[in-house]
């Protein structure tokens, strides 16, 4: 490839494609077809927009995490104890605080963890959720403990539309609403020269160091900035679900995302929409047919996944296409 | 004689008994052509590494025009203007050869920070890398990753991307290194190019590109400065030849 042609894909990388409205059409069109599966809907809403959150620090700067359920919990926590506590169950602020609450909990343990990589960091990660599961355990009073917080009622969305307990179409399009302007500061993000400096750290860190860039304060400031997406998450979650216990802040939880995200591919953003939808999809038929059993099958699919296909389905779609292209 | 650029007063680096750098004092003009060499295990890399701050001095002090830099980190220093190459190729494998050059650049434009425009609208900092890219005959591989690349033309990559900084002071870790030699010449030609105001030491192996480029020579034996003086002060000093050049004309 010539520079020109170098030249002229770097420059326009950032640009939307057509096919980009598929997602977004596929989710309104689900609304309409599948009314009576929206609660599994926002369900999925809720990890694809997890799931990216955990796309920018380890897709995009390569930071290995295990722990990223802490920040879904915490935005989860902080707008049902605000609203248990000091009747503040205004939705859209809640989101706010929620996001507050989780990226100041991202800088600081950023800050610290972010001095050690690879097993270490790993480890440290894990640590931090698990010493927050415990605090929530602790302080019951609070948090509910291990029973949480149930029957939490939320003022309607922009004071004009209630949640829907039963059907959970206010809470479908609100997920996708948020999700969307999630996205779209996300997308903005990953492509701009900070964005691309992420990816140069995930890439070579030595390297980085040695063109002058503030390494550490940027990884910092991606993590805290996926801190603030996840905890946004675990509020519309808690939020459509007016329900919180101490499985928001679990392993299982963190696991699964980072399955969802090994599943549908990492450092492409569309891979949180597709490992979503494929992990609970599975989970979903899985469990039904084989109530016992059903993590087999998530398990096999790992195994496979990780056989076959390392860049996960998004992956494996490019390297068909590059096959019958070539042809 | 023109300004000192870059000085060490004594300069000295110990692992546990192992004396890697022994006070070493050193001396670098602006826009000076100065080499440095030495057998395997002399310290070269070590010294780069003093003068960069990977490595801290266990002793001495580095000035950069005059001013203390010992205790700098890495990135103020590159901020200062002192960029490098490594010995072994330290790149953005899994990116395109341009966007390896347009990191470094937008680095030293402060891009790197901005967290809102697309990267791909800094059409400033994409003419920079393409003209480096050229400059090193990287133009046709511009747009291949670099893992796609042979080793000899991902060398040219590492000193594009030092030029993306715009230093005063450029220190080439043996630049050359693994490749071809009927490709040397495209190094030596990117060198020759710089300019006159840029202060480049290199350390190389290649006697011939040493002897073409460096005005100057010092000689590094077991981490001490053996001898320094023009390129034929050093050639005709009987003891480099028998510590490091007679053995490596022999070969």
């Amino acid at each position: 490839m010539s520079l020109q042609a170098a030249t002229l894909e770097a420059a326009t990388r950032h640009r939307l494609r057509a096919w980009e409205a598929l997602p977004w059409l596929a989710a309104l069109g689900a609304f309409f077809l599948f009314p009576d599966y929206l609660a599994f809907g926002t369900q999925v809403l809720v990890m694809i927009l997890f799931a990216l959150s955990l796309d920018l620090v380890l897709g995009y700067a390569g930071i290995v995490t295990l722990g990223h359920a802490a920040f879904f919990g915490a935005g989860a926590y902080t707008v049902a104890m605000l609203a248990a506590h000091a009747g503040w169950n205004e939705p859209l602020s809640g989101l706010a605080a929620a996001a507050l609450v989780a990226g100041l909990l991202g800088l600081a343990s950023g800050w610290v963890l972010l001095r050690t990589h690879g097993l270490t960091l790993l480890m440290l990660t894990l640590c931090t959720m698990a010493l927050l599961e415990q605090a929530a355990n602790m302080f019951s009073g609070f948090t509910g403990g291990f029973d949480g917080m149930p029957g939490l009622a939320y003022r309607p969305i922009l004071g004009l539309f209630e949640f829907d307990v039963l059907y959970f179409r206010t809470q479908y399009l609100y997920a996708l609403a948020v999700l969307f302007a999630c996205f779209i500061a996300l997308r903005v993000l990953v492509h701009s020269s900070f964005g691309r400096s992420l990816t140069g750290i995930r890439e070579n860190l030595l390297r980085m160091h040695a063109v002058g860039a503030p390494v550490r304060a940027r990884q910092v400031l991606a993590y805290a900035v996926s801190a603030a997406l996840a905890g946004v998450a675990g509020a519309v979650f808690a939020q459509a679900t007016s329900y919180v216990n101490l499985a928001v802040l679990g392993l299982e939880r963190a696991a699964g995302v980072l399955i969802i995200l090994i599943l549908g591919g990492y450092g492409r953003l569309y891979g949180a929409f597709v490992g979503a939808l494929a992990y609970l999809l599975l989970e979903h038929t899985l469990s039904k047919a084989y109530p016992t059993a059903w993590q087999l099958g998530i398990g096999i699919t790992l195994v496979l996944v990780a056989l076959y296909a390392r860049n996960g389905i998004l992956g494996l779609v490019d390297a068909l296409r590059r096959r019958w292209g070539a042809r | 004689m023109s300004a000192v650029l870059l000085e060490t007063q004594g300069l000295s680096k110990r692992f546990g008994a192992l004396e890697v750098a022994r006070a070493i004092d050193f001396r670098l003009e602006a826009g000076a052509r100065h080499a440095l060499i030495g057998p395997n295990g002399a310290g070269k890399t070590t010294f780069v590494n003093l003068l960069t701050g990977v490595l801290a001095p266990t002793d001495g002090r580095v000035l950069l025009d005059g001013e203390d830099v010992t205790r700098l980190a890495p990135a103020k220093r590159v901020k200062r203007g002192i960029a490098r190459t490594f010995q072994i190729n330290q790149l953005f494998r899994g990116l395109p050869v341009l966007e390896n050059v347009a990191l470094a650049v937008a680095e030293r434009l402060g891009a790197g920070g901005d967290m809102a425009r697309p990267a791909g609208r800094r059409a400033d900092v994409l003419a920079e890398a393409g003209r480096l890219v050229e400059l090193l005959h990287l133009g046709a591989d511009a747009g291949r990753r670099i893992d796609e690349l042979p080793y000899g033309r991902q060398r040219l990559v590492e000193i594009a991307i030092a030029l993306g900084l715009e230093p005063r002071l450029l220190l080439l870790d043996e630049p050359a290194a693994g490749i071809p030699s009927a490709e040397s010449h495209i190094v030596l030609q990117a060198i020759a190019a710089l300019p006159p105001d840029i202060a480049v030491l290199i350390i190389e192996h290649d006697m011939d590109l040493v002897f073409r480029f460096a005005e100057r020579i010092t000689v590094l034996v077991g981490g001490a400065i053996f001898a320094e003086g023009t390129r034929a002060e050093i050639a005709a000093n009987r003891e480099v030849r028998a510590v490091y050049l007679g053995t490596a004309l022999d070969a």
